[in-house]
């Protein structure tokens, strides 16, 4: 061993001595291989677990929070939804197909691990500029790698984002989320008890793939980062088809006391947190542990992370009905120990011990650290932006520019790729404001999305991060649903920069104040440090997804306009905001000036007048603004049924912040001209703004004497801006 | 009239077709495991979409040496009714149910969309119900749908009137088909392989508008009705 043996495995010396005390001793190669993994960042969550306690993560329909696979909640009639996101992004930076293939993977494991069937993914992705090669490259790897993994497993991609933006061109992200149906009575955990019961390996057999994988997305990208290929693991989208099959008729079996998934860190977190969980030890012989490479030493077959395996924990004597089941589905279950009563984690290899160290050390008591936040210089710097700043000779140019923006255009080459039409149950699917999943033989459905602004999070983390949840929740207003519960996927920079953890520890208080207000408790998340490549960090990206539930399908709602002759109403108020937004940018090339505003009160009450008209069967489709404002969200509006807007607004605002500032909390919807006098009772009961704006007619977009184009052409740049780019 | 859908290791629309044989339908409706050997009696045998056995190797090459592709086969030869959608279509061009190849998609990219097809030949117990030369939407879902055959045998499929799906045009067609071609049946008539999904499109909540795939599986309704009716005379 080397004088710093620490370094190696990526941690402090500080906590190499931290083990030698609570070791008594000095650890071997392989326990100190083991610690580095299980104390790296992606494992323990050292520099996060502090501030993530501050998240509310509790609520009426709640019934697993934080702290297993994935979190819980109730939808009624003895049915739940498990849902969580995940990141995959350094492996998607240097291998970007089965980077986000097995991100794929990964996550919906930790789905039916918890014993539901995936019904549905998501995916949150940023890239740099599309006009790069490079970017394109990644591009196209990881919406390949998405498409290949989820269709093969039929499991329907149905939505998610995509936005582009330098800060991501050296360190992409790729955020999954897995949203799974089960019923209570088969809510399975991942906890290892009885001492004396058999553990078993089930699934694929393990090989040398994703050795330091945890690490390796504990560590920032460099220009050495491919060399990091090997630890970028290879996903079989067969084999987890037939792991998930067999594991859920497992669960369903009742055979079992617990089963885990082996993610990062493969065997060793996987065996570590079950045995902490049930405050008992587990003892495993590796030579027992089905490989399929020769002569894997004890470290490598620890710390695989080859995919599509589990870890299983039967009952007393049903170590048989698991090898029947998964026999049936030709895959291995090989017993490879047992649970035991001393709290150890007790590696063997035939007779000889490697390892021996305490589950719970390993799993629980890795160092927690408040770290440094200093506020970045950059935010002093801010400055409001005025209408006069920003140049303009002819707003339909300018309305145009902003449909063939990549983060604007329509993604359908993305989602064209993606079967989200397998299982037969998505009656809202990609390219709305929230997908809509029904629930078979039940009159109800979910609707789900995720969200994230990283511009304004970089301007002002506080409200980026409220912003993010209040988006997140007007998407699922407008599709009709009641926003239920989130999952957080967190993506900073290096948190041992001050100005990173600023970020970070703000992002998350702004997440925690809206997941307040508005009542969406988190249930489980993840967090993603260390994404910066030599060009920097990415912006603070906390990306809220986000569930609601519909307690009829006769109550969903989609943003097109349905018929001429409706009219259309704005609820919320237009402000004279231009800060931070996708205008400025296009416009001048300008990140900066101050987030919109964000008032959480008025947001609920907003999104309580949607929810009750929609309720009242009023509302013929409903839209939030969001990037490039009002007359993107209209524009929006009109491509599907290819249906005109004649719109009057008087406003005392400037018409740049009127077209396309963002303001917050304004959703538009349309209605039958005989159900106006509805529409303004209910928004007066909730005390919100509400104006009557114009109303749907021709195929032709005018927008006071400021715009008019036809939807024709709008449409024709908006929907092929990502084709001609690629 | 009794269904069976089977299901392969890696099958993924095998509970979607169930769904609507049995829910939608109301047919007894039995679900096929691909290890059994013997085929109990059906009227129909659906084949269904997905990945069997991952699609390594090629499409539905490996699920043709499954143990139940034996008896699928003898009761195809007997005159019985298979439906193959998709993956089930790959399987059957493989089992030499029907001639033909599957290609990589000309865009070599997967794609799933709705698109327009043309019903070529009505005169089918799968397309019975539908107008000749109707034009009907159904989604597709493949990255391995450019049917190919040669020139000759191409010949013989129009002679015999095998062609009952086409795509609506060239715009239409998602993955370069010869003739785009959508699905054919085989000189008999009884059994029928196509890319399109008709059991994504059996229920107006999911495809609204476009509820096109009801009507195949009436066709074969209707057919297995009238093969019933001559039984009794």
């Amino acid at each position: 061993m080397s004088d710093k043996p620490w370094e190696k495995e990526g941690l402090s010396e500080a906590e190499y001595n931290m083990i030698v005390d609570l070791l008594e001793r000095k650890p071997t190669e392989t326990e100190l291989g083991i610690f580095g993994v299980m104390w790296s960042e992606h494992c323990s969550y050292k520099n996060s677990k502090l501030i993530l306690k501050t998240l509310p993560t509790e609520g009426a329909c709640v019934l697993q929070g934080p702290g297993e696979n994935a979190g819980i909640i109730d939808i009624g009639d003895n049915q739940a939804i498990s849902f969580k996101i995940e990141s995959h992004n350094h492996p998607s930076a240097v291998e970007p197909f089965q980077g986000a293939a097995t991100g794929v993977g990964g996550i919906i494991r930790d789905i039916f691990t918890m014993g539901a069937r995936p019904i549905a993914t998501l995916n949150s992705l940023r890239f740099g500029n599309l006009d790069k090669d490079r970017v394109k490259f990644l591009f196209k790897g990881v919406v390949s790698g998405i498409s290949s993994y989820g269709n093969s497993i039929g499991i329907p991609t149905v939505g998610g984002e995509v936005h582009f933006s330098d800060a991501y061109e050296g360190n992409p992200l790729v955020n999954v989320m897995s949203v799974g149906l089960l019923e209570h009575k088969d809510i399975a955990t991942a906890t290892a008890e009885g001492s004396g019961n058999s553990v078993m390996v089930v699934g694929a057999a393990t090989g040398r793939d994703g050795i330091q994988g945890a690490s390796f997305a504990s560590d920032e990208l460099t220009e050495d980062s491919d060399e990091d290929r090997p630890a970028v693991q290879v996903g079989d989208p067969f084999m987890e088809k037939l792991l998930l099959e067999a594991s859920l008729e497992l669960i369903k079996s009742n055979a079992i006391v617990g089963i885990q998934d082996m993610g990062a860190a493969g065997l060793t977190s996987s065996s570590a947190e079950m045995a902490s969980r049930g405050n008992s030890g587990i003892e495993i012989d590796i030579a027992k542990v089905p490989t399929r490479e020769k002569n894997m030493t004890p470290y490598e077959i620890m710390l695989s992370e080859s995919q599509e395996r589990m870890l299983v924990v039967p009952k007393k004597g049903k170590e048989e009905i698991v090898s029947e089941i998964f026999t049936k589905w030709g895959l291995h279950a090989e017993v490879v120990g047992q649970v035991t009563d001393d709290g150890m984690l007790r590696i063997l290899n035939g007779e000889q011990k490697v390892a021996e160290i305490s589950a719970r050390i390993l799993a629980d008591e890795a160092p927690e650290y408040f770290r440094k936040a200093v506020r970045p210089k950059y935010i002093d710097d801010i400055k409001k932006v005025t209408a006069a700043e920003i140049t303009s000779n002819d707003y339909n140019q300018d309305l145009l520019n902003l449909l063939n923006s990549p983060t604007i255009a329509s993604k359908n080459w993305i989602y064209k790729q993606y079967d989200h039409m397998v299982m037969t149950n998505t009656v809202v699917g990609p390219g709305s404001d929230a997908a809509v999943i029904r629930i078979k033989d039940m009159d109800k459905a979910v609707a789900l999305t995720t969200d994230n602004n990283g511009r304004y999070c970089y301007l002002d983390p506080i409200k980026g991060g409220k912003i993010a949840v209040a988006e997140a929740a007007r998407n699922i207003v407008c599709s009709g649903g009641q926003p239920l519960a989130i999952t957080d996927g967190l993506n900073f920079g290096n948190p041992m920069d001050p100005e990173i953890y600023w970020q970070f520890k703000n992002s998350v208080e702004g997440l925690s104040k809206a997941c307040k207000e508005l009542e969406t408790p988190v249930i489980g998340g993840n967090v993603s440090f260390y994404n910066e490549s030599p060009k920097g960090a990415i912006y603070p990206t906390p990306i809220v997804g986000m569930v609601g539930l519909l307690d009829s399908i006769d109550n969903r709602v989609t943003m097109d306009f349905k018929d001429e002759g409706d009219l259309i109403f704005l609820l919320g108020a237009n402000q004279e905001e231009l800060g931070a937004s996708e205008y400025l940018k296009l416009q001048e090339n300008r990140i900066d000036g101050y987030v919109p505003e964000i008032d959480l009160k008025l947001e609920k009450r907003v999104q309580d007048t949607v929810f009750k008209a929609v309720k009242e069967g009023i509302v013929k489709s409903a839209h939030d603004c969001s990037e490039g404002g009002l007359a993107v969200a209209l524009a929006e509006s009109c491509f599907k049924n290819k249906i005109g807007v004649n719109i009057k607004i008087e406003e005392n605002i400037s018409d740049k912040a009127l077209l396309f500032g963002e303001t917050q909390s304004r959703i538009i919807v349309s209605i039958a001209q005989d159900n106006e006098n509805i529409l303004k009772k209910i928004a007066e009961e909730n005390k919100i703004p509400i104006k009557k704006i114009g109303r749907t007619q021709g195929n032709r977009y005018l927008f006071n004497d400021l715009i008019e184009l036809s939807v024709e052409e709008m449409n024709n740049k908006w929907e092929n801006a990502i084709e001609r780019k690629i | 009239m009794k269904a069976g859908v089977v299901t392969f290791p890696g099958s993924n629309c095998d509970q979607d077709v169930y769904n609507v044989l049995n829910n939608i339908f109301d047919l007894e409706t039995d679900m096929i495991w691909h290890k059994d050997k013997k085929l109990n009696h059906y009227d129909l045998v659906v084949l269904p979409g997905g990945f069997s056995y991952g699609d390594y190797l090629r499409s539905g090459a490996i699920a043709r040496f499954s143990n139940i592709m034996e008896s699928v086969i003898d009761y195809a030869n007997q005159g019985g009714l298979v439906l193959g959608i998709c993956n089930g279509f790959q399987i059957l061009l493989e089992s030499d149910l029907l001639p033909g190849a599957m290609k990589v998609n000309d865009n070599l990219k997967f794609v799933c969309k709705n698109v327009q097809l043309k019903v070529t030949n009505n005169n089918s117990p799968f397309t019975n119900q539908y107008n000749k030369e109707e034009i009907i939407e159904m989604p597709v879902a493949h990255g391995e749908g450019n049917y190919y055959i040669d020139p000759k045998r191409l010949k013989n499929l129009k002679i015999n009137e095998q062609i009952l799906l086409k795509y609506k045009n060239n715009e239409e067609n998602p993955n370069g088909s010869i003739e785009n071609i959508a699905g054919i049946c085989n000189k008999e008539k009884n059994v029928f392989g196509l890319m399109p999904h008709p059991e994504r499109c059996s229920e107006e909540i999911i495809s609204p508008g476009a509820s096109d795939g009801y009507r195949m599986f009436s066709s074969i309704i209707e057919e297995v009705k009238v093969r019933g009716e001559k039984l009794v005379r």
